[in-house]
């Protein structure tokens, strides 16, 4: 017994020494660098200790910047919700092969470059691209619209590059459905609406929860989107960030901003387990 | 059961939409046109697959770049994360729970938040930016998907069969290597061709730990596109979709066969 236990140690050896240096420290330091201040040339910081860099936070640009990014996550997970929760709870309901074949084809984009595909939503929103020039020749316009560099490009590309997440997620607690549930609420008389609202959405609850987390969190995060299809319409945090870091040179600045995302994602998860999610859901593999 | 008819015609309509840009990376890799700035389809031509081919120095080197920094880090990640879901489930320690968050913490915070963390740590250690750098950035984000992978997999292997090859007489590391090691393996493959695709993929953490000389094909295609288009990114993109087409084929063969 006592040989067990040395061999389980030593082979835990690597990865709790390489996950809390560059997790646990890395993180750590994060939360300390954001309370030095800067130094006045290059990338440097001096081990004053100052709230500065939180107090910018509160200044309205900055603000303002926060607000558009918990905005923007916002409506993409609500639309995430409309769009990838039918098609999860189809999926499940859908039989044999056909199961497979849909399964396979959600991955496939999943699995292709991020970047890619939102590049791919660039050339069909451009003032000459293939959208445009259809509705041109069919006669709806004559003057190309302005699809690209707008709030809804970058909206669209959010819910494009996450709601595989949200599919993902509402179809593996829809499989699990228990569907005799929904076969006696019909027979004892109750109408489609009422099964759905009172028997299939309690039971698909914690895909659909997860889903949520697994959207929202990660949509603060990816600059690329609103850069490629935003222009610079809306400032948002992820960008934010990357300016500090790689324009301005500001890492303690920098490090408030993560420390914020950090709390943000720590509220959601604590919400999350709080409305009875289980964090073995949020693994979707 | 009641036919819905509404089903098909909704998957298939969110199908197509998940695949439209797809198809118009793919379509337009055989247009004739070559304005840096306008996308207008001139005509059908090989001509950016040409030129993908003979300029070595550009995409195609940021495309063996990722497959080197993919494979290093795999390779890490595999040994770091199967080593630890095996240790992990024979030991039982008071911070048990809380050293298991962190190990899937990579996965759970926003990416920008970890690339920002990874630069801040090298940043301080004054280590150079560039393969080095990748490697422990993409190891990191690599390791949980091994890791979490193979735990499912050790959950549900039932404990009778080790306790057997003990009493049969086998050592702590025959036991490992001819019971665990192959029911686990599926979950070390299947852990493995994720944290590949998550690897090629990962542009935000890659752009804060990357050097002057290196480029990666995420970042590389990205500094292509940002300004105009790019056929040749179109021509690169549809022949790795071939690539990952086959990939999540075999993946799902393997997922079925388990």
């Amino acid at each position: 017994m006592k040989a067990r236990r040395s061999g389980g140690r030593l082979m835990t050896l690597p990865i709790l020494v390489w996950m809390t240096l560059f997790v646990g420290a890395a993180l750590i330091y994060v939360v300390i660098l954001s309370f030095l201040t800067r130094t006045p040339e290059g990338f440097g910081v001096t081990n004053a200790f100052t709230l500065d860099n939180y107090r910018k936070l509160l200044d309205p640009k900055y603000l303002k910047v926060l607000w558009q990014s918990v905005r923007l996550a916002i409506h993409t997970t609500l639309i995430c919700v409309l769009i990838g929760y039918p098609f999860g709870y189809f999926m499940a309901r859908t039989k044999g092969a056909w199961r497979g074949i849909l399964m396979l084809l959600v991955i496939v984009p999943f699995w292709t470059n991020a970047l890619v595909r939102i590049y791919g939503w660039r050339i069909l929103l451009m003032a000459n691209g293939p959208i445009n020039e259809f509705l041109k020749a069919i006669g709806l316009i004559e003057q190309p619209l302005k699809l690209l560099n707008t709030y809804g490009a970058v909206l669209l590309g959010m819910v494009y590059a996450l709601i595989p997440f949200m599919i993902l997620s509402t179809y593996a607690s829809a499989e699990k459905m228990d569907w005799s549930l929904v076969e006696a609420g019909r027979d004892l008389g109750a109408g489609a609406a009422r099964v759905f609202f009172t028997v299939t959405v309690p039971q698909t609850l914690p895909g659909l929860l997860s889903g949520c987390v697994l959207v929202f969190v990660p949509s603060v995060g990816l600059f690329f989107i609103s850069d490629l299809l935003g222009g610079a319409t809306e400032a948002l945090a992820g960008s934010l960030i990357r300016d500090q870091l790689l324009k301005s040179r500001d890492m303690p600045f920098a490090a408030a901003l993560s420390v914020v995302l950090l709390a943000l994602t720590c509220v959601i998860l604590l919400l999350y387990s709080r409305a009875g999610g289980k964090s073995s859901n949020l693994s979707l593999f | 059961m009641r036919k819905n008819r509404f089903a098909p015609v909704y998957l298939t309509l969110v199908l197509i939409l998940l695949y439209l840009p797809i198809l118009v990376v793919v379509l337009y890799s055989f247009n004739a046109n070559t304005s840096r700035f306008t996308f207008e389809f001139t005509g059908f031509s090989m001509q950016h697959y040409e030129g993908l081919l003979k300029d070595t120095r550009g995409l195609l080197a940021a495309l063996g770049s990722s497959l080197k920094l993919a494979l290093y880090s795999l390779s890490l990640s595999v040994v770091i994360g199967t080593l630890g879901a095996v240790g992990m489930a024979k030991r039982a320690f008071r911070l048990k729970n809380a050293a298991e968050t962190m190990i899937s913490l990579p996965i759970m915070i926003p990416e920008i938040v970890l690339g920002m963390a990874f630069l801040a740590v090298f940043t301080f250690a004054d280590l150079p930016m560039g393969m080095p750098t990748l490697v422990i950035a993409h190891t990191t984000f690599c390791v949980p998907y091994i890791f979490i992978l193979v735990k499912g997999r050790l959950a549900g292997m039932d404990p009778a069969l080790l306790e057997a090859a003990r009493d049969l007489g086998a050592n702590e590391r025959r036991a490992f290597f001819d019971i665990t090691l192959p029911l686990i393996t599926p979950g070390i493959v299947s852990g493995a061709l994720l944290a590949f695709a998550m690897s090629m993929d990962d542009f935000v953490i890659s752009f804060f730990v990357t050097g002057a000389t290196t480029t990666t094909l995420p970042i590389k295609v990205y500094s292509s596109v940002k300004m105009g288009v790019s056929p040749q990114v179109n021509a690169l993109c549809t022949l790795t979709l071939v690539a990952v087409a086959v990939l999540a084929a075999l993946s799902n063969m393997i997922k079925r066969r388990t």
